[in-house]
């Protein structure tokens, strides 16, 4: 692994992911990812007495899912890195009990996706490890307690506001040398604040940072979007998409067609989720689900994906603190 | 029957245009409901404790009542009445003894459906 | 360019670009949903006095206070009255129905952290500003009232 520029790392020889699979709620179902989502539960208490116990069951269902389908035994995987949105990130630490295997908390709220992938294609490519698997969800519910208010309690959304995803997201990678698509570069973000106060409107407080994060990249590689044949933020949703856009035209870099957001594809205009979805397991359950199926067709040869988190708690908005976001970038070739 | 109906048609309007206002300000400002209740409330105590909004729940009944102005305006009021029959305990508890029943029933009624009642996930 | 100048033109650019709810439709309903809110303890109302017409204006008052909380309680534990919210707005949470609404559905949501810090401890998190500042207001206003009143 070496250094490519400022922020970039460029793997020597990239880190197979060799398996990934989602869960997702029935909401998510509806979407218009529904043929990429196979599997979804309409139970959202997951049988569970409380939201936190159901985000629990969730991601270890999802977990134990691929290793079953894959023939993986859990022994044989050196690391579990991963991340969610609540607080001290209960919900992967009490599935890491579970898992019993060594345990990073990766949190960067709806970038640890990407932050859990980044590390650990690191791990593996300086040869540390031989498997570590991956994960990132979040629950509508839990999220909404945590961040918002009470579920029955009456209020209205802001049209600028996003939809926490219910669903989750795990991926296994793996150093031995497959067909798989393979994580070949690797970009860490900055943390970016432009003084967004509004806990409603995460798209405009995270896009400074996803645009800081690929701007520097493409500066990095010497590259441009025309490049790549996907690339895909995480959950800036239909505002804070159009934001990214314009805030990387100000700088020259000018996105097409091939550029989506999946917060902003996750859910049916109809579905009243304002700009769309948002949360950890938006980016985890698109990338598993829709992109990860898509480069092993080989429908897509080269994806970026820029999962966006708001680093904030409501303690510190409370106190009138702006919401401080970051983005990691990783780069995954068919 | 005449009376009643334009009684009706007072107390709608009275208590739409309340709402409306409070909605206008929650669309044109970034002011959060709870600090709307808070304003609304601060407004009816004001009135109240000029004896001003008594005009309006005269003229419509519960359109002036039921809002949150109302609750401030039988606090204030609640505190003046206890001023003039308790002293300076009257003035202290009075506001609390007029809207007691209320808040006694929210809470009381809140703590028994809690028992038997679980969130649900929004729909939409 | 500094950072503050820099924050400033982005959260101005960010204002206009972010869609406003449409304000004529919101209006309207809130118009609908308060008014008719109010309608219905008028009724209420109405329905005492006819059957006891001696019953004082106040004791009146607070039994229409009564019969909308405990209504708007039943149907938050039935998980309707957010949908009423999401319709009405303001015309819902203005009306004494909004402070019964935010007991409630603290209270249910909040019991799976316990009855003492759960339900106990958390039940006024949204209604708690409403109450702390009646309560304050009402005695300020008292004590004014009290002290002018010895002159």
């Amino acid at each position: 692994m070496k250094k490519q520029g400022k922020q970039t790392y460029v793997l020597s020889s990239g880190v197979s992911i060799v398996a990934a699979h989602t869960l997702v709620g029935t909401k998510e179902k509806h979407g218009p990812l529904a043929n990429y989502f196979k599997d979804y539960f309409t139970d959202d208490t997951f049988g569970q007495p409380t939201f936190e116990k159901a985000e629990r069951e969730m991601l270890l269902t999802t977990i134990t899912e691929m290793l079953k389908k894959n023939k993986i035994n859990i022994d044989d995987i050196d690391i579990y890195i991963g991340g969610d949105i609540l607080n001290q990130l209960v919900t992967t630490n009490y599935v890491a009990e579970q898992l019993q295997i060594p345990f990073i908390g990766a949190y960067s709220a709806c970038s640890s996706v990407t932050e859990s992938i980044a590390l650990a294609s690191a791990l593996i490519d300086g040869n540390f490890c031989g498997k570590i698997l991956c994960s990132a969800c979040s629950h509508f519910s839990t999220a909404e307690r945590q961040y918002r208010f009470p579920l029955e309690f009456g209020n209205q959304r802001q049209a600028y506001s996003q939809w926490t995803v219910t669903g989750a997201g795990c991926m296994l990678l793996s150093k031995e040398d497959s067909a798989c698509p393979k994580v070949t570069k690797i970009c860490f973000g900055k943390v970016v604040d432009y003084g967004v106060l509004d806990l409603a409107n995460m798209g405009a407080a995270m896009a400074p940072a996803a645009a800081d994060t690929l701007h520097t990249f493409f500066i990095d590689t010497n590259t441009t979007p025309t490049d790549y044949d996907l690339i895909a933020t995480g959950d800036l949703g239909k505002l804070g998409s159009d934001i990214f856009r314009d805030l990387l035209a100000k700088d020259g870099i000018n996105l097409g067609n091939n550029y989506i957001d999946c917060g902003h594809m996750i859910f049916n205009e109809d579905e009243q989720c304002m700009q769309g979805g948002s949360g950890a397991g938006c980016s985890a359950s698109v990338f598993s689900g829709y992109i990860y199926t898509k480069l092993k067709e080989k429908k897509f040869k080269k994806v970026l994906l820029l999962a966006t988190g708001a680093l904030m708690s409501t303690t510190t908005n409370q106190q009138g603190d702006s919401i401080p976001a970051i983005s990691h970038l990783i780069m995954v070739e068919a | 029957m005449v009376s009643n109906l334009l009684m009706y048609l007072k107390v709608f309007f009275v208590g739409g245009v309340i709402c409306s206002i409070a909605e206008l300000i929650l669309i044109k400002t970034k002011i959060t409901p709870a600090r709307i209740l808070v304003l609304f409330l601060m407004i009816g105590a004001v009135l109240g404790g000029f004896n001003l909004w008594n005009y309006v729940v005269e003229w419509a009944g519960a359109g002036a009542t039921l809002p949150i102005i109302g609750f401030g305006n039988s606090l204030a009021k609640g505190a003046i009445e206890g001023a003039t029959s308790g002293g300076f305990f009257g003035a202290l508890g009075g506001g609390l003894m007029a809207t007691s029943a209320g808040i006694s029933v929210s809470i009381g009624l809140s703590y028994l459906v809690c028992l038997f009642s679980s969130s649900k996930t929004k729909k939409f | 360019m500094n950072k503050n100048q820099r924050n400033a033109d982005y959260l101005i650019y960010v204002e206009n670009q972010s869609p406003k709810s449409g304000w004529f439709v919101s209006l309207f309903r809130a118009f609908i949903m308060g008014g008719t809110i109010c309608c219905f303890g008028q009724m209420i109302s109405d329905v005492l006095k006819s059957f006891y017409p001696t019953m004082n204006l106040l004791t009146v008052g607070a039994w229409v206070n009564i019969v909308v909380i405990s209504l708007t309680i039943f149907l938050t534990a039935f998980g309707v009255f957010d949908v009423l919210a999401k319709y009405g707005g303001a015309g819902t949470f203005i009306p004494i129905s909004g402070f019964a609404n935010s007991i409630a559905s603290c209270a249910i949501e909040y019991k799976k952290e316990g009855l003492v810090f759960g339900v106990g401890a958390k039940m006024f998190y949204v209604a708690g500003p409403v109450l702390v500042n009646g309560v304050a207001y009402s005695m300020l206003v008292g004590i004014i009232y009290f002290v002018v009143s010895l002159f």
